[in-house]
């Protein structure tokens, strides 16, 4: 962790999303407000951010076209997305290693299909696939978490297989399985161990990218369903307002500031001095 | 070099027979009865069993496969269920469109970011490089519906100065000669840097990564050891031999391509495949998803192809080998 705080950048990444999650966690404690309420519509919809409305309440983010308050809906939507993309990352990182270590370790024939089967999947383009899910079921926080997990397993699954079939034939795989110890635990205990740190850069980067994926979803409205709030939704709205406040759309939901956060977090991972190869 | 690409059309012709299937799948997995959703609630049981029978529903699951694919190799894909229209006349209008849209911003990103990553290259740990590389990462990682929001903002809002919606103005027809290609350049300045600057800014970061990789190999310390200038160095030794790795990822990076178009289209109401698909997920149109899902595949799998045709072409070596997967 100290390595990783030392590289500026990377330092920049942790610091921004540490935050964003402690804020996220801390909400009810950062904001009185609640996400979904909405008051008198009519006096307080679309105030500028710093704006206090009748009822003697500041909005530091100011309020969408129901009244309700930014800031507080950045919050609970950094909850949503958040948790979303660090589950569907979970699901293709366990799908992933599943995939590229079964191919990777075991003979010809069932490697070639798992690997076809990857390559198959990595030609879809991601955003389609996930839209003709939507369509065909009702969109739900779970469909959302489900369909961003199994559309982004196959990177994954193919760094774990070059990993897996460069460690293969190393001198200590051979010696583990002279020893007697049963192929699996070969792979468990001393293959995937020094497999990891390229699945370790790779999930960084997926948390970043399916968290913009999770707010387009919401963006084109077949992601988590309002009133939730989410990162994605209230842009959405604003475009379908378009009048003279203009303004709005930048207050967004705070897109730029989560954006470049998770890719310096990954980027800087893979500097670490490497573990020794655990044997 | 003929094998390696008869090889590689095969595989492309796998992936589309694969989708073709996998959204039959979809379809039997997806909850409902499509005879149910045709008609509605209001049907009778008696128009339901016809209706079943209509679309061949109380056949085999796999006579049902083999009438699918049937029909979607003969590009008879139905009828939408919300205009009425065959889905094929509509994805007949949309994908010139939508092909248009990405293959110029396919070109131009590439083209900017050959150019920022070749100068990051050449002043590697710079303040220039530097500050070039916060704001690729910075394009790379913003939402492509977002950055298209920004830009409707500052040129159509404040600056008023470009039309945000649709691929052509309402008087386009009445339009003729220059005013009419000049209406159209102004549709589609602004999703056109909206897909150019996010895909640049990946672009870039690669083309820096692949010509700092080559630049420390030894044939490039000979060259510059007998004398030959920094620039034709960098020209011809470096970003030549870096440009394979490069085209390998063009082709590889047009699903995420054609992913940013789809909230690209849907932000600026282009009229491409993109927009037509996001409309249809809405209208609850299962033809043309099951289509349009279709059409893109085909799009990647040959914008894949010609990737990998000219990789094999700028590198001599790749004509004999396989082509690396």
């Amino acid at each position: 962790m100290r390595a990783l705080l030392r590289d500026r950048r990377a330092a920049f990444g942790v610091y921004v999303l540490a935050t964003m999650a402690v804020l996220a966690t801390a909400a009810p404690l950062v904001t009185t407000a609640s996400p979904a309420a909405q008051h008198d519509v009519v006096t307080t919809r679309f105030l500028r951010p710093l704006a206090i409305d009748r009822e003697r309440v500041l909005h530091p983010l100011g309020t969408d076209r129901f009244g309700r308050d930014v800031w507080t809906r950045l919050l609970y939507g950094a909850r949503i997305s958040l948790s979303v993309s660090a589950l569907a990352v979970l699901l293709s990182v366990v799908l992933g290693v599943s995939v590229g270590a079964a191919a990777g370790f075991t003979g010809y024939g069932l490697g070639t299909v798992l690997l076809g089967v990857t390559d198959f999947a990595l030609a879809l383009p991601r955003v389609v696939l996930l839209l003709l899910l939507a369509s065909l079921w009702r969109p739900s926080t779970t469909l959302v978490i489900l369909v961003l997990g199994l559309t982004g397993w196959m990177t994954i699954a193919r760094l774990v297989y070059g990993e897996v079939r460069a460690l293969a034939v190393r001198p200590f795989v051979e010696g583990a399985l002279a020893l007697g110890a049963r192929r699996s635990r070969v792979l468990w205990r001393h293959i995937l161990p020094n497999a990891m740190t390229p699945v370790i850069v790779a999930a960084a980067l997926g948390v970043g990218n399916a968290i913009l994926l999770e707010a387009g979803l919401s963006f084109l409205g077949v992601g988590v369903q309002p009133p939730t709030a989410s990162w994605g939704w209230s842009p959405a709205r604003y475009s379908a307002t378009p009048c003279a406040t203009g303004w709005r759309r930048t207050a967004g939901d705070g897109d730029p500031v989560r954006a470049p956060v998770t890719p310096p977090t990954g980027a800087a991972l893979p500097r670490r001095p490497r573990a020794r190869l655990r044997m | 070099m003929l094998v390696a690409l008869g090889r590689r059309a095969i595989a492309g012709l796998a992936v589309v027979a694969g989708v073709v299937i996998l959204t039959f799948v979809l379809l039997l997995l997806a909850p409902g009865d499509p005879a149910e959703r045709l008609l509605g609630p209001a049907a009778t049981p008696g128009q339901l069993v016809s209706q079943r029978h209509a679309l061949g529903l109380d056949r085999p699951r796999s006579a049902q496969l083999a009438a699918w694919v049937a029909r979607t190799a003969r590009g008879d894909w139905g009828t939408s269920i919300a205009t009425g229209r065959p889905v094929r006349a509509l994805l007949a209008e949309a994908w010139p469109a939508t092909v248009r849209l990405v293959g110029l911003s396919l070109l131009l990103s590439y083209l900017v970011g050959l150019a920022v990553g070749a100068v990051q290259a050449a002043r590697s740990g710079s303040r220039l490089d530097t500050a070039l590389s916060v704001a690729s990462v910075t394009l790379f990682a913003v939402p492509g519906y977002w950055l298209g929001l920004m830009l409707i903002m500052v040129f159509t809002y404040w600056a008023r100065v470009l039309p945000s919606f649709g691929a052509a103005g309402l008087n386009a027809d009445l339009l003729t000669g220059w005013p009419r290609v000049a209406d159209q350049l102004r549709h589609l300045a602004l999703p056109l840097t909206t897909l150019t600057l996010i895909g640049a800014g990946g672009a870039a970061r690669f083309v820096r990564g692949a010509m700092l990789d080559v630049s420390t190999q030894p044939f490039v310390t000979t060259a510059r050891a007998k004398g030959v200038s920094p620039v034709r160095v960098m020209l011809h030794h470096v970003l030549r031999n870096a440009l394979v790795p490069i085209l390998i990822l063009l082709g590889l990076s047009l699903p995420a391509l054609f992913s940013g178009a789809v909230f690209v289209e849907a932000v600026f109401a282009w009229p491409g495949v993109g927009r037509v698909l996001v409309d249809a997920v809405h209208a609850r149109d299962y033809p043309v998803v099951l289509a349009a899902t279709t059409l893109s595949a085909v799009l990647v799998v040959v914008g894949n192809f010609l990737a990998d045709t000219l990789a094999a072409w700028v590198d001599p070596r790749m004509r004999r080998l396989d082509l690396p997967r």
